[in-house]
């Protein structure tokens, strides 16, 4: 996994609650037997105005002028800020590879669905809870002031803004360490395979009836 | 010191490890796989050169695009027209035989959605851990089991180690008490429940939902239940065992027999919250007051009975909510102020991994039994769950009630629930779905999802617009 330490980005807007994974990609794009490729298709139904097909050349389809991701002020943008309850509904994983494949590396919102808040962690890419009110001022800051960018220091799990201000977010220790080294998770787990062992040899003799009885 | 919840004690039965950074490692009893979210997990797995952990927990089947037409299905996997969704197909039958993952293919006995096949076969039981890389796994909570949707990553986390990294969730209780009346569904029960906590009402927790309207309730009106625990926020909803969940599990495919059966029952019948457990959240609604449901908008948690108004943003005082409603009613073309029955329906659908089995079927047929769909109605889909729901219906002799009230009886998979396959609205179109999303374009690009009960859902079909089904005679 890609590492995550520190990214200074330019900061689009996504001023909408409950943004959904069917929003993020839709499920055409879920048809695709790989991880990447999906960035040309992010809010896809959002920022075309006709309808997406999988493998489709998207350069030269119609833009919808009103999505904030196609004004010219917001091209490069690496830093999303968006509403409360992000990435709700489905478990595609297909929701952060196509924030990442098309440049994202930090997504700053209110409050995330559990699903990609955790897929998110595992693709490099950093959720980062702050406070509504402070949403609510950094999406005027950004709207304000063209070429907004903030600074996501993820060791001293901070987000600062232009003029220096400091804000703090929380984020588990393990996912930390993890985004920080850009670790295996599956290696890590591996390091425990006496305790998996344990734990299996013992809930075969508890549990019979859960072992063996797929074939 | 207080007693346990349900889900604290499934937790602590699977807990490998506690870590000192405060992550857990939890084992995982039965995983299910489908075409997906699973084809990155499987080149993962390759590329780092590691096999599954165990080939006996895992139990795999397409569902999410494989066409539901039957002479397209007939055709087999070679067959299926669209490239991208063929090669897919492909790949999952691929992936099995290339690592001996047991699989339910297109068109096995056996196949189905993969919440539907997993409890019929009895591949998930009671007090498992069950994961799956969809959203709705939650709906195997309905039998005392932790289940929750996971993402590719995990998928492949699961294969190559039987655990996943995990944190472990807060406890709520939604406490149902009372009885449903009459043409109240438990679909209706969770949409009512969805409408009072909100979309992200659930995050960070596990939900439990007792009292009397769940005792009462089948094992399949459960499933339906926990099923959209998500659409609340919540990774897990669950009910707590009790006898017609142990008589439910009885004679299934891969349900333990004899000692081990009996073995078995004695640990299900520890599996409910202890009297004094305590919860972090309370949730009480009385199921008396509870009609049949109806979603407006664009998010399930727009959702009103049938006998109201479709509501007013300018009565709205919170502005991101106003904001909400105004964006939501100009997507779905309606006005605030309009009654509920006055929606407007082109195309039914009745399926899902919400609502497509056997009790679904039977209670959509005793409705369209000696009908006919409304004229104005393009086009009805009578979708059922899997492989054993449609012989069962078929036995029953549903698909020909269905087939005489106008509606097309179609071949198990998840259809037009998330319109990956042909199945799908058009641009503007209305439509009475027993599914569990009405976000914008889920059912198709443009398309308007108006989330009912199947009852509710063929109702619609003969009345051509949302009616209330307690008025059908």
């Amino acid at each position: 996994m890609k590492a995550f330490t520190v990214h200074k980005g330019l900061v689009a807007p996504m001023d909408r609650a409950n943004v959904d994974t069917d929003m993020i990609i839709p499920k055409q794009f879920l048809k695709s037997i790989k991880r990447s490729g999906f960035g040309p298709n992010l809010f896809d139904e959002l920022r075309y105005l006709d309808e997406g097909a999988p493998g489709q050349d998207c350069t030269n389809r119609p833009l919808n002028p009103d999505f904030p991701l196609n004004w010219s002020r917001y091209q490069g943008a690496s830093v999303l800020l968006c509403r409360e309850n992000f990435g709700c509904g489905s478990s595609r994983e297909h929701a952060p590879w196509a924030l990442d494949d098309y440049g994202f590396r930090a997504v700053i919102a209110p409050s995330f669905a559990d699903i990609f808040f955790t897929n998110c962690f595992k693709n490099g890419l950093l959720p980062i809870v702050l406070e509504e009110n402070i949403v609510d001022k950094l999406f005027e800051e950004a709207e304000e002031n063209e070429g907004y960018e903030l600074s996501v220091d993820l060791s001293r799990q901070v987000v600062v803004t232009p003029s220096g201000e400091e804000l703090s977010f929380s984020v588990d220790e393990f996912s930390k360490h993890c985004l920080l080294e850009g670790l295996d998770e599956i290696g890590l787990t591996l390091n425990e395979v006496d305790s998996i062992r344990a734990y299996e040899a013992a809930r075969e003799k508890d549990t019979p009836w859960l072992f063996g009885a797929i074939k | 010191m207080a007693g346990k919840t349900l889900y604290d004690k499934l937790w602590d039965a699977h807990l490998v490890k506690q870590r000192d950074d405060g992550s857990s490692l939890i084992y995982i009893d039965r995983h299910i796989l489908h075409e997906v979210t699973s084809p990155q997990a499987f080149e993962g797995l390759r590329m780092a050169d590691r096999k599954p952990w165990r080939l006996d927990v895992n139990v795999a089947t397409p569902d999410h695009n494989i066409s539901t037409d039957t002479a397209e299905r007939a055709a087999g996997v070679d067959g299926i027209p669209d490239e991208v969704s063929r090669i897919q197909v492909k790949t999952l039958d691929d992936n099995c035989d290339y690592f001996g993952i047991r699989e339910f293919g297109m068109n096995e006995m056996g196949q189905g959605i993969v919440h539907v096949m997993g409890p019929e076969l009895g591949a998930s039981l009671p007090g498992m851990t069950v994961v799956c890389g969809d959203s709705h796994t939650a709906t195997h909570g309905a039998f005392a089991c932790l289940a929750h949707g996971i993402g590719t990553s995990e998928v492949e986390h699961v294969l190559a180690t039987q655990c996943l990294v995990a944190k472990k969730m807060k406890n709520m209780l939604i406490n149902v008490e009372g009885q449903l009346g009459n043409g109240v569904t438990p679909k209706d029960v969770v949409l009512a429940i969805i409408g009072e906590i909100g979309t992200a009402g659930g995050t960070g927790y596990a939900i439990e939902f007792a009292g009397q309207v769940f005792r009462d309730m089948s094992i399949e009106g459960r499933m339906t239940v926990c099923n959209m625990a998500i659409e609340a926020g919540a990774r897990v909803g669950m009910v707590a065992a009790d006898d017609k969940t142990i008589e439910y599990f009885k004679g299934r495919q891969f349900a333990p027999t004899g000692e081990v059966w009996d073995q078995a029952v004695a640990y299900w019948e520890t599996l409910q919250s202890d009297a004094d457990a305590m919860f972090d959240a309370v949730v009480e609604l009385s199921g008396g007051d509870i009609a049949p449901q109806v979603t407006w908008g664009t998010s399930p948690e727009m959702v009103a009975p049938v006998t109201g108004l479709i509501p007013c943003a300018e009565n709205e005082q919170d502005p991101a909510k106003k904001q909400g409603i105004e964006r939501a009613l100009t997507y779905m073309g309606l006005e605030g102020g309009t009654p509920i029955v006055e929606i407007p329906v082109d195309r039914v659908f009745i399926g899902s991994c919400t609502n497509s089995r056997i009790e679904d079927m039977r209670a959509a047929a005793e409705v369209a039994k000696g009908r006919k769909v409304s004229e104005s109605i393009k086009q009805v889909l009578v979708v059922p769950g899997s492989q054993m729901v449609k012989a069962q219906a078929e036995a029953e002799g549903l698909d020909k009630i269905f087939i005489e009230a106008g509606m097309d009886w179609r071949e198990p998979g998840c259809s037009m629930c998330l319109a990956m396959n042909a199945d799908k609205l058009g641009a503007g179109e209305h439509c009475a779905s027993t599914s569990n999303r009405n976000f914008e374009g889920r059912q198709g690009g443009g398309g308007r999802t108006h989330l009912v009960s199947p009852a509710m859902a063929a109702a619609a079909a003969i009345a051509g617009h949302i009616t209330d089904v307690r008025s059908f005679d």
